[in-house]
């Protein structure tokens, strides 16, 4: 099956109108759970997910801290660490195999090899007593049959890839000598060590000054061109997903609330919670007005509400919605999202024109 | 919150840094026997007229904590003066610096940096008014209760710790502190840095609600450029230890005069994928605040096309380009 559509050609940051690619995804998940066993009762960080990459292109997964966006990451890595579980019933498919199912010598032959991961936190995903040369070659030796001296090499010119001057100086240096974009640039550097064709970076770079972030989002964007992987972009930053990704998935509860393109997405939200956080984000490039506030908070996972778990912060919630649980209805093209509104076959925007009272006072 | 509020009024202003330098030495060295001196803020003036926020910007090491620790007089400034309502601060003896500290407050980024965790919110909130002698007895449990009311917090707050608190509520707890003493200045440190974006829009319109009722001034620091334009109608962008551009907000943001706040401006994402901005990509880190370079302070990484050698040798000075606007760059 080739499409002209198909992987290697999507911009990364494309904005437009994206449908559903044709073919097989590179990595489809089904009904993930993941609990995690607590004083406080059996928390359902991720309850029940279905999520799609398909190859070449940047997936965005966006939510508040506590949606379960991390965990999800963690899971299909198989990551999960004790207490947490993987659900029966949960699955993980990367290039047509159950990661779930693997033995788990073959799980790590997958990790760090086409299935990579940038992780959270620069400072603490790296060995402070190992150069960060040979903690790049020894992820290349762990997946391909390389001499020392080849890896050693190898590493040097992965360093270069991403943009760090005196490459091998530099790779015969410490973490702690390196500044926080540096770090992150071994860490992408280390992902890309075996050539992925899944990128799965998490919150890469929420550790990082703005100007960092610039560089370093650039710099997975060119990588990204050039070797034609697919990048799942998780993050709590709503700006980040505009300007880089093609779909995206929204967080809410341990559940996908709504999936859309992301133009479609930003023209016009489907899901109230969407509404409400898109409302509540600043902007640098508009006057100041009152930010439309979501009330509330965001539920412990080891008590999410009856229903749609949105619902105890929703300004549109009826009867319905506290006893029922919607499941993620159609929006339109390639969209759907988890609202009952949906079901009424009208957009929550032809019910009530502006969810939070026209943004207060002004 | 207003687009735009009102200027400073005739009176003098409620707070004014002049010519601010704090300088310390760390010992740096395998045994700790080197010491070198950073220069964290090198020469910061500005003013704050009462009921004005001022919004202060800068990446990490930019020195703006330190500044903020200057401004509450916590840590020893090497030269210049901080006036709070025409008193130098380093000039008062110790029971008018108490009185004075009374009226300048600090939120900072993490609550748990001001609520001790085995003390309930309530005792937390309470304490304030005790240590200044504000309220004793049943008038200091009506007040706490008052005042975590007043930030948004249930009743039964005041019997809960911290942990049991979530981010929000935590910051909440700590505005409520803050507020125990009834400052006329807070100082705002990262105070939504931490906090979701849901969350983050509730404090900063609690934020703006307390200006309005209580007639506070706001020293709003973040590296958050889009956060600090909700809130401050005027904003200082700050690099290596100075102020580099200074103006109304609305002035600064839709036509920055400063090579670095054009950069900085340009990095920050905005939510709609409509919008498409060319990007200036800034060369390498900022460097250390120990070797600041000679000059100004951002040529080794300025782009600007008309850079030459006064830029290398002459440090430029903070000039008016428009009222109110004042930016220190030679090719402005």
């Amino acid at each position: 099956m080739s499409d002209p559509r198909a992987p290697g050609g999507a911009p990364p940051s494309a904005a437009g109108e994206a449908g559903p690619l044709p073919g097989a995804p590179l990595l489809e998940i089904a009904d993930l759970r993941v609990a995690f066993a607590s004083e406080g009762g059996v928390a359902r960080a991720v309850d029940g997910v279905d999520l799609a990459v398909h190859g070449g292109e940047t997936v965005g997964l966006v939510g508040e801290s506590g949606c379960g966006k991390s965990v999800t990451a963690l899971a299909i890595l198989r990551l999960v660490e004790h207490p947490g579980l993987i659900a029966h019933g949960s699955r993980v498919r990367f290039e047509g195999r159950d990661l779930l199912a693997l033995a788990e010598r073959d799980i790590r032959a997958v990790r760090g090899n086409h299935l990579a991961l940038i992780p959270q936190e620069p400072a603490a995903a790296l060995n402070p007593v190992l150069t960060v040369g040979s903690q790049i070659a020894e992820v290349i030796r762990a997946h391909q049959h390389v001499t020392r001296a080849v890896a050693a090499w190898r590493a040097v010119e992965l360093l270069t890839s991403v943009g760090i001057p005196d490459a091998e100086k530099r790779a015969g240096q410490y973490a702690h000598q390196l500044s926080g974009g540096m770090r992150q640039r071994v860490l992408i550097a280390i992902a890309l060590a075996c050539g992925p064709h899944l990128l799965i970076a998490d919150e890469p770079t929420t550790a990082l000054d703005v100007t960092i972030q610039a560089e370093i989002l650039e710099l997975l964007d060119g990588l990204q061109r050039r070797l034609g992987m697919a990048v799942l972009l998780i993050t709590h930053n709503l700006a980040l997903v505009a300007e880089r990704t093609r779909r995206v998935y929204v967080m809410y509860a341990g559940q996908i609330v709504e999936e859309a393109p992301t133009g479609a997405l930003f023209a016009a939200p489907a899901h109230p919670y969407t509404q409400g956080l898109m409302a509540a984000v600043p902007r640098a490039d508009r006057p100041a007005e009152r930010l439309a506030a979501i009330p509330g908070q965001v539920p412990p996972a080891t008590a999410w509400p009856s229903g749609c778990r949105f619902h105890p912060r929703c300004p549109f919630a009826w009867e319905k919605c506290r006893e029922e649980m919607p499941p993620l209805l159609p929006a339109g093209e390639g969209r759907s999202a988890r609202c009952w509104l949906l079901a009424e076959r009208q957009g929550p925007d032809a019910k009530t024109p502006s969810p939070q009272g026209a943004s207060g006072g002004r | 919150m207003d687009g735009e509020r009102s200027a400073v009024s005739g009176t003098r202003p409620l707070l004014e840094v002049a010519d601010l330098v704090v300088h310390f030495t760390r010992r740096t060295g395998l045994f700790g026997t080197r010491r070198e001196t950073v220069q964290a803020v090198n020469g910061v003036s500005f003013a704050i007229g009462r009921r004005e926020t001022l919004g202060l910007v800068g990446e990490s090491g930019c020195g703006k904590t330190t500044l903020a620790r200057a401004v509450l007089h916590l840590v020893e400034r090497t030269s210049g003066t901080v006036r709070f309502d025409g008193a130098d601060l380093a000039a008062l003896r110790p029971a008018e610096l108490r009185r004075a500290r009374r009226r300048l407050q600090i939120v900072f980024q993490d609550p748990y940096a001001s609520l001790n965790p085995r003390m309930t919110i309530g005792r937390a909130v309470r304490e304030g008014l005790e240590v200044h002698r504000l309220a004793r007895g049943a008038e200091a449990d009506r007040r706490v209760r008052a005042l975590l009311e007043e930030v948004g917090l249930p009743a039964d707050a005041a019997d809960a710790y911290p942990h049991e608190f979530s981010g929000g509520q935590r910051q909440r707890a700590g505005i409520a502190r803050a507020l125990a003493v009834e400052p006329e200045l807070l100082v705002c440190d990262e105070p939504v840095s931490a906090l979701d974006v849901s969350v983050q829009a509730q404090v900063l319109n609690l934020l703006a609600d307390l200006q309005v009722r209580r007639g506070l001034s706001y020293l709003f620091i973040s590296h958050d450029l889009a956060v600090v334009r909700h809130v401050a109608p005027r904003v200082a962008v700050m690099y290596l230890g100075r102020i580099v551009e200074e103006g109304p907000a609305d002035a600064l943001y839709a036509a920055p005069r400063h090579p670095y706040t054009q950069a900085l401006l340009s990095a920050v994402p905005v939510p709609d994928p409509t919008t498409r901005r060319a990007r200036i990509v800034l060369p390498g880190d900022p460097p250390s605040p120990v070797h600041p370079p000679a000059g100004c302070p951002f040529h080794p990484r300025c782009p600007h096309p008309a850079k030459d050698q006064t830029c290398l040798t002459v440090r430029p000075e903070l000039t008016q380009l428009a009222p109110g606007h004042r930016v220190a760059c030679h090719k402005a």
